[in-house]
């Protein structure tokens, strides 16, 4: 489903990806970890289509079809939803018409009507219940005064209204009490299925006891160093990122 | 594409004023220049009475020996007073008339503006006395208001028809003297709207007003008076829509409310007249006076939402004369491209136990100027007075500015007053977290802006703030899409 080849970006100039190459099939969880500064969340932000990060060589197909013309929002219209690490506020739009207009907006890029009222309030009354938001929350001004977990949580139900193709986890553990990790967790497991693929990223192995990945990738220096099974999660755990940094250094 | 400053700026730039059509209609137009001769004229050709045309002349010798103000926050080029023609009518039309009689030409500008004279007015429960230049054509639901003795309808058919009324308000909240653009309305000023709400009546449905400057090179002076008899309420809509013309154009209009005691008047406007081009050139002037006079235990609330005119010059106020009364003040203004606002409110507390609330949210994009004035005034009589004011800005680009000048004169210990202020700038994070939930750069500016304004749009009656929302998009986004 998503095939990025030989990938490089940069930021005012500086290099940070330097050489990606990463296959994500259907159906597939992949995980991908490193120390700090090594890419992750850069990776994250250009397959979104960050134009703030420019696009040196290599290049980024979903589906077989290469995506580097597609503008963040047909990107999102195709299928690519990232969980942001920060998610922004914006006062005054509440969860409910933030998502409205999201899944309006696709729907419109589609050629569709914009979804009747009452298939929306029930897609968002099964979603809230999914991952256990009160329905108050979705009231609030989206991410305004939210808390770590709120914002997380919210994610990961925009996660499910939009039900995203390829999905994108930039850090979502980070800022979750034990119990919110369960229960985003838990959620991004039941929105799992056999056409959908999801990239975790993440320092902890800690989420992956949860969200079980089938491919483990560690990314250093803006290339991917390693790749194994959910077993190489545990191994860096216990050993730290040291010797991944040694071998890349060989 | 995502969003960079860059591309924000070009888009906005290349934004068109989407109401910019220019009707052919014949007008009766006097020659250009002002003269007592002129404003007797305008008074003649109305037909009004003797102390109407006192009154006006008056006013005129007062004007004349005034000069424009010019402490406001804003720079533009002096208009030649002298280079204006002071009436035009639509020569068609007949308030007589019934629809079918109309000029389908006229009738073809109000579809575009979206106004229906029809039966869906009345669905909606909104009557509506229209302004083209400066005479009404068409007034609808006069009979309803009629049962309930209120009476709405143009000024100029006020002073024919209800001159004691008239006479014993008018000039009473905003005199003649009072500033230099109020004392050229009240002597030139050709028509505009009356409403009268009898004691204890509830005006049943929302009363409303479109004004259109048509004619080129005229100005439009009306002069709005709502008078809320004991007990009564009445809702007041008022907006506008201006087309493109080449030339600033003009625009004084006088508003006056009286609230009287336990009365509430809840006053409405949506503001879209030509901003100018891109390049600053053109745009109307609008340089008003609005002030509302609050008997005791009386209730006045403006809200406006200002998305046109190059140049505003505007504090609608209140005057919160009576014991236990309430004032507000609810705004959002936009500014695009060269346009400059200044605007914001006066609230006067002379009785006890006045509170006063104000909510200005300010929006700038492209190279304008956008400027809260406010002034929250108590006087030593004013005991347990209240006043909350806040005052939000949003800035949109790099070239843009922002500015609040709140005056606070308390002259009794008891009075209580705050003021709030944030600026906060549109970001990149918050345009690309939008993207990337599959909402383009167009419409998430949109949504943001709706955000940061819902405290003001919420105030709108719901049919008004539909419009005011869709005004807002069509200031600020370009014509992409």
């Amino acid at each position: 489903m998503l095939k990025i080849k030989d990938l490089h970006a940069s930021v005012e100039g500086k290099g940070i990806l330097k050489g990606i190459n990463l296959e994500v099939g259907a159906g597939e969880v992949h995980a991908i970890m490193g120390p700090n500064g090594s890419g992750k969340s850069t990776l994250a932000s250009v397959i979104a289509g960050n134009e703030t990060y420019e696009v040196t060589a290599g290049g980024i197909f979903l589906d077989e079809e290469n995506i580097e013309d597609l503008s963040p929002e047909e990107r999102a219209h195709n299928g690519v939803f990232l969980s942001f690490q920060y998610p922004v506020e914006i006062p005054g739009v509440s969860v409910t018409n933030f998502m409205k207009t999201a899944i309006n907006e696709s729907r419109k890029a589609k050629g569709l009507e914009d979804m009747p009222a009452k298939d929306m309030l029930k897609l968002i009354r099964d979603k809230s219940e999914l991952l256990e938001i009160d329905r108050k929350f979705l009231s609030r001004s989206l991410n305004e005064g939210f808390s770590g977990g709120e914002k997380k949580r919210n994610e990961i139900f925009q996660m499910a209204m939009l039900e995203p193709k390829l999905a994108i986890l930039d850090e979502t553990d980070s800022g979750l009490d034990i119990d919110a990790l369960r229960i985003v967790a838990n959620g991004v497991n039941k929105l799992k299925n056999k056409d959908n693929a999801i990239v975790v990223i993440t320092h902890y192995q800690r989420l992956l006891e949860y969200i079980v990945p089938d491919y483990v990738h560690v990314l250093y220096n803006g290339k991917i160093v390693k790749s194994g099974t959910k077993e190489l999660a545990l191994e860096l755990e216990e050993k730290g990122y040291d010797w991944i940094k040694q071998e890349a250094a060989v | 594409m995502a969003y960079t400053e860059e591309e924000l700026k070009k888009e906005l730039e290349t934004k068109e004023y989407e109401y910019g059509f220019y009707t052919d209609i014949e007008s009766d137009t006097f020659p250009i220049g002002l003269s007592e001769e002129i404003v007797v004229a305008i008074s003649k050709k109305k037909n009004e009475p003797k102390w109407m045309t006192d009154w006006r002349v008056e006013a005129y010798r007062v004007w004349e020996k005034m000069e424009e103000p010019d402490w406001a926050n804003v720079n533009y080029e002096k208009p030649d007073f002298q280079a204006i023609s002071y009436y035009s009518a639509p020569k068609k039309a007949d308030p007589n008339k019934t629809l079918d009689d109309v000029d389908p030409e006229l009738l073809e500008m109000y579809k575009k503006l979206g106004i229906s004279i029809d039966e869906q007015k009345k669905l909606q429960n909104v009557a509506v006395d229209i302004v083209v230049d400066s005479v009404s054509v068409a007034t609808t639901f006069q009979k309803t208001l009629a049962e309930k003795g209120i009476i709405f309808m143009p000024i100029s058919e006020a002073i024919q028809k209800h001159p004691d009324l008239v006479r014993k308000y008018l000039g009473t909240v905003v005199p003649t003297t009072d500033n230099f653009y109020a004392a050229l309305n009240s002597a030139v000023f050709t028509d505009g709207s009356f409403c009268y709400i009898p004691k204890g009546v509830r005006c049943p449905m929302e009363l409303s007003t479109y004004f259109r400057i048509n004619q080129a090179g005229t100005g439009q002076f009306e002069r709005t008076l709502v008078v809320a008899d004991q007990e009564s309420y009445v809702s007041y809509l008022e907006g506008c829509t201006a087309p493109s013309r080449d030339e600033n154009q003009l625009h004084a209009a006088v508003v006056e409310l009286i609230a009287m005691d336990d009365a509430e008047i809840k006053y409405s406007t949506v503001q879209n007249w030509f901003p100018g081009n891109k390049e600053g050139k053109g745009g109307v002037y609008n340089f008003v006076t609005k002030r509302a006079l609050c008997e005791k235990n009386a209730k006045v609330s403006w809200t406006q939402v200002e998305t046109g005119s190059a140049v505003t010059w505007k504090y609608p106020s209140c005057i919160l004369k009576g014991d236990n009364s309430i004032g507000e003040f609810y705004s959002i203004a936009v500014t695009n491209n060269y346009q400059q606002a200044d605007t914001g409110t006066k609230m006067v507390h002379l009785g006890k136990n006045t509170r006063s609330t104000i909510i200005s949210k300010g929006i700038s994009a492209g190279k304008s100027q956008n400027s809260y004035r406010g002034l929250v005034q108590v006087s030593s009589r004013a005991e347990n007075a209240r006043n909350f004011s806040q005052c939000d800005s949003l800035l949109m680009g790099n070239e843009c500015g922002a500015h609040t000048f709140p005056y606070i004169e308390a002259k009794n210990k008891t009075a209580m007053i705050e003021h709030e202020a944030t600026t906060s700038k549109i970001g990149e994070d918050q345009i690309f977290y939008c993207n990337q939930r599959g909402i383009d750069t167009e419409k998430a500016i949109a949504l943001i802006v709706n955000g940061f304004s819902k405290e003001v749009l919420n105030k709108l009656p719901m049919e008004f703030a539909v419009e005011a929302q869709k005004l807002l998009e069509i200031s600020l986004e370009g014509s992409v899409g």
